[in-house]
């Protein structure tokens, strides 16, 4: 006979149970099952009818198991009990679950405790040191009475907690104990464990436990610390959990994982995961060499579900995930940069922009006829189509789902009064737009169009309010874009430092400095057609100061050459 | 929304009387078995392969309305060992399209069971789905404690004229329609119910670039673990109460979801259409099949240069077409 002994706690699949108790008995443990009462007597009998024929299997007292109550610990203890008295031999006892699983051959386990005669293997830590409680409750597991179901009873639990709260309520941690907390799944030496359970002072402790919220995660972790000689805190059975504090399942396609864990035992698997019982169960003596258990390649995959679960994808909007205003953590998924006014004044910006910086460079997005693509493109990435109304019917959307099908490719568009204004505020919020405006560019092209002058005028009045309208979003307190904004004369007046600074920040391709400069349109007049404005009634406001004679146009022309230090 | 749902309920017990028993092997449903409804009307060409499919996923029980066929729909369900079939010719519209009958059915025979409601032409994906079987799923969802599961339906198409390659009986129609279309996709939510209504696509793109409003809905909650409080309330894009539609994360993560791939855009989309416009039966006066029947008449061809080939669900997870959420 082993010296290793199996406590199992089991509540359903129990053709599961048989399985792994004859997989330890075979080879050679002692296994005592705690069959919980709820299960139908029919189911029980059956069970212990064909495990008879092995004397090495043993059932316990039955208990009502209830999760966060007492009764699993005492079904824990009685089942020990049981163990310690009818096998004489077993030096360490493992308490698992119906839902284990043996993932190395037991010979291995059984040497690993047998080369560590005197080791207690249970997680205990004071509950100043965990993180993993879920719901708030940690000292006051211990402070506090639970006699409530919290599956059950919720609102009386919450309840009767924010009672005792309230009152000041105190319980009195009997003397001696200092609560630890662990995972419920241990090892320990017949020493430690018959000293927990032989205590003079057992009735006491118990009394003290029945009213503890999940004695099963405190009592032998806090008792265990009273005896033991050498305790090794962390758990031997591969246990991971979710974000709610439920164990993770392990199924068929985690068998590679599982192998190369080189854990002794996993908990939970799937009750239908036949792949898994089938070659974990069969004898595979000599397949692994002698290792520590190493569970850091299984934890990277967990904890990548939880952060998946808890924080998403940033930028994605789909069928699970649609966060509220304000929960975005961060509106797309990915930097972009918007122009206003830089391809009314300079004649060949995209080409230019293109070439400087590497990024995918559009025209108006947003125009009102058509969603201007880059190359003139009809449709792009993700099938995303220029339609204008398609683009219109939910223009955030549109825009995040840019980002989203082209993400790792810087996109740069631009944007002005013309175009559909309708994404201002999801811009402003999005601490991914970096938005460059040169205000009252707009009147360019109504400078240089042909049109009759009573329609520039109005058509000038039109922009000039939306743009207003527009720079007081942008210029929100809410807003987490990055925004640069220069009124037309200022940015006329030193164009290549403010081209220098919004190039630099997409991350310049010859980070020296700016070799080529775009063309600047001929503003020779420009300040006369303001003045005509003004003139007409109209105050033109956006574009700053231009003196009305013409030597302001005349001057900039040739600009200096670019040379900046940033 | 009490009482909406009292109505709900109350319909769906009145319009019973539509239904005849073809073929009923109800009391083979053992207590953990998955479930799946369906309404259909001559599908005969597609029930093969859906049967197969459903199958393999790991369905135990299927419960179909064969809501007037004259193509041998009925006697092929009839014949099939694990189906039940009812026969209903009354008015699909007056059925509020075919959702009473499935309530029914649901209240009366999926009462703690989860269960699948379906299209013919609609097929269920969800993350790990080609190494675990649905149970596994729906066993996750209960110990987690949810009660649906949301989708998206994503319209699948050929790389020609959708009636360039003829559909044959018990093929897979995912050899044909092997494309989708992976970011167009544009989200509100509906506070009315709680869910999320989605809508845009191949269809959106080609069938209603005009009209957006107007393109169909592509959320869909198809499975639920069933109680018979519950009602579905327009086809499977919303449920009461209305706890029911929260299938997504609104603080920032993402819950777990699959897809249904949509096998409607083949060369059966034709006669459908015509048939159906005929008929008048469906949602908006059959709206969506005139623009169809329109559009069709102009081979339209969906495939475009970015459409995104069909490879499996890891694929669609990436494009973020659905989410394996915390489920690892």
């Amino acid at each position: 006979m082993s010296k290793l002994g199996i406590v199992m706690l089991v509540h359903s699949a129990l053709h599961r149970v048989e399985q792994v108790a004859r997989h330890w008995a075979t080879a050679g443990c002692p296994v005592v099952i705690h069959v919980d009462q709820k299960v139908s007597d029919e189911a029980y009998s059956e069970l212990a009818a064909s495990c008879a024929d092995t004397p090495l299997i043993r059932f316990s007292e039955r208990h009502t198991c209830q999760w966060g109550g007492w009764s699993i610990v005492a079904a824990s203890q009685s089942a020990a009990e049981l163990m310690l008295d009818t096998f004489p031999d077993v030096h360490h006892v493992y308490l698992s679950s119906g839902a284990c699983l043996p993932l190395r051959p037991v010979s291995e386990l059984v040497d690993y405790l047998a080369e560590r005669p005197r080791v207690d293997f249970i997680e205990s830590a004071t509950t100043a040191d965990v993180s993993w409680t879920i719901g708030g409750l940690d000292q006051e597991r211990f402070t506090l009475r639970f006699p409530f179901s919290w599956r059950r009873h919720r609102k009386l639990f919450d309840l009767y907690v924010r009672l005792q709260r309230a009152l000041g309520m105190r319980r009195r941690i009997p003397k001696g104990l200092v609560p630890h907390m662990g995972s419920q799944w241990w090892c320990l030496t017949r020493q430690t464990l018959s000293a927990i359970l032989q205590d003079p002072k057992r009735k006491v402790y118990d009394r003290y436990f029945r009213r503890v919220w999940i004695p099963d995660e405190s009592y032998f972790q806090t008792l265990a610390r009273l005896y033991s000689t050498h305790i090794e805190s962390r758990s031997l059975t591969l246990s991971k959990f979710d974000y709610q504090g439920r164990p993770h399942i392990f199924y068929d396609d985690h068998l590679q994982l599982l192998r190369r864990s080189d854990c002794f035992v996993a908990r939970k698997v799937w009750r239908d995961a036949d792949r898994l019982y089938q070659s974990f169960l069969s004898d595979q003596a000599g397949k692994m060499k002698p290792a520590e258990p190493n569970p850091g390649k299984i934890d990277r995959v967990f904890s990548k579900a939880v952060e998946r679960r808890t924080r998403g994808r940033d930028g994605l909007y789909m069928q699970s995930r649609f966060p509220r205003h304000g929960s975005e953590n961060g509106l797309t998924c990915f930097p972009y940069s918007v122009f206003q006014g830089f391809a009314e004044l300079f004649e060949d910006f995209e080409p230019w922009l293109t070439e400087t910086t590497g990024g995918r460079v559009h025209g108006h997005l947003f125009a009102p006829n058509r969603a201007e693509f880059s190359g003139g493109e009809t449709i792009i990435n993700g099938a995303l189509s220029d339609c204008a109304k398609l683009r219109d019917y939910n223009p955030t959307a549109f825009l995040s789902n840019l980002v989203w099908n082209t993400r790792g490719e810087r996109q740069c568009f631009q944007f002005g009064p013309r175009d559909t204004q309708k994404i201002n505020w999801f811009l402003a919020r999005d601490k991914n737009a970096q938005v460059s405006v040169i205000t009252g560019a707009w009147a360019i092209p109504l400078f240089r169009s042909n049109l009759n002058f009573s329609d520039i005028r109005n058509e000038a009045a039109r922009l000039q309010q939306i743009e207003t309208k527009q720079l007081e979003v942008l210029n929100s307190v809410w807003t987490k874009a990055r925004i640069r904004t220069w009124s037309l004369a200022e940015f006329v007046e030193t164009p290549m430092e403010p081209l220098q600074a919004v190039v630099g920040e997409i991350g310049i391709q010859n980070q020296s400095h700016l070799t080529q400069t775009p063309t600047m349109v001929d503003l020779s007049g420009f300040g006369q057609f303001l003045q005509n404005l003004k003139n007409q009634g109209m105050h033109p406001y956006l574009m700053g100061d231009f003196p009305s004679d013409d030597v302001f146009g005349n001057q900039v022309r040739p600009y200096p050459k670019p040379y900046l230090v940033r | 929304m009490r009482l909406r749902r009292k109505r709900r309920i109350f319909r769906c017990v009145r319009k019973r009387r539509d239904l005849t028993a073809v073929s009923t092997k109800t009391q083979n449903i053992e207590r953990r078995d998955v479930l799946l409804t369906s309404v259909v009307r001559n599908e005969k060409i597609r029930l093969p392969f859906f049967l197969e499919y459903y199958r393999r996923l790991g369905v135990n029980h299927f419960l179909f309305v064969d809501n007037g066929s004259d193509d041998g729909t009925g006697a092929f369900l009839a014949d099939q060992p694990d189906v039940s079939v009812w026969r209903a010719d009354a008015s699909y519209k007056r059925a509020t399209f075919g959702i009473d009958w499935s309530n029914y059915l649901l209240r009366k025979y999926a009462h703690g069971h989860w269960v699948l409601t379906v299209d013919p032409d609609e097929f269920f994906i969800y993350p790990f789905c080609d190494t675990r079987p649905v149970r596994a799923l729906t066993d996750w969802l209960d110990s987690c404690a949810v009660r649906s599961f949301g989708t998206m339906l994503i319209d699948m198409y050929p790389r020609g004229p959708v009636e360039a390659e003829p559909y044959t009986e018990g093929q897979d129609p995912f050899e044909i329609a092997r494309w989708f279309d992976s970011g167009n996709y544009m989200i509100t939510k509906n506070h009315d119910y709680g869910n999320l209504w989605i809508q845009g696509g191949p269809r959106a793109r080609v069938f209603f670039r005009d009209n957006p409003s107007k393109a169909p809905a592509l959320n869909k909650i198809p499975l639920v673990k069933w109680d018979r409080r519950y009602v579905y309330v327009s086809s499977t894009h919303s449920l009461l109460p209305r706890g029911l539609n929260q299938v997504y994360d609104e603080w920032g993560g993402e819950k777990t979801s699959g897809a249904l791939l949509h096998a409607k855009l083949i060369d059966t989309l034709g006669d459908k259409a015509r048939e159906e416009m005929e008929r008048g039966q469906h949602y908006r006066r059959s709206g969506e099949y005139r623009a169809y029947a329109q559009g069709l008449d102009d081979q339209p061809v969906f495939w475009c240069d970015w459409s995104e080939k069909y490879i499996n669900w890891r694929q669609l997870e990436i494009l973020g077409l659905m989410s394996k959420g915390n489920w690892a």
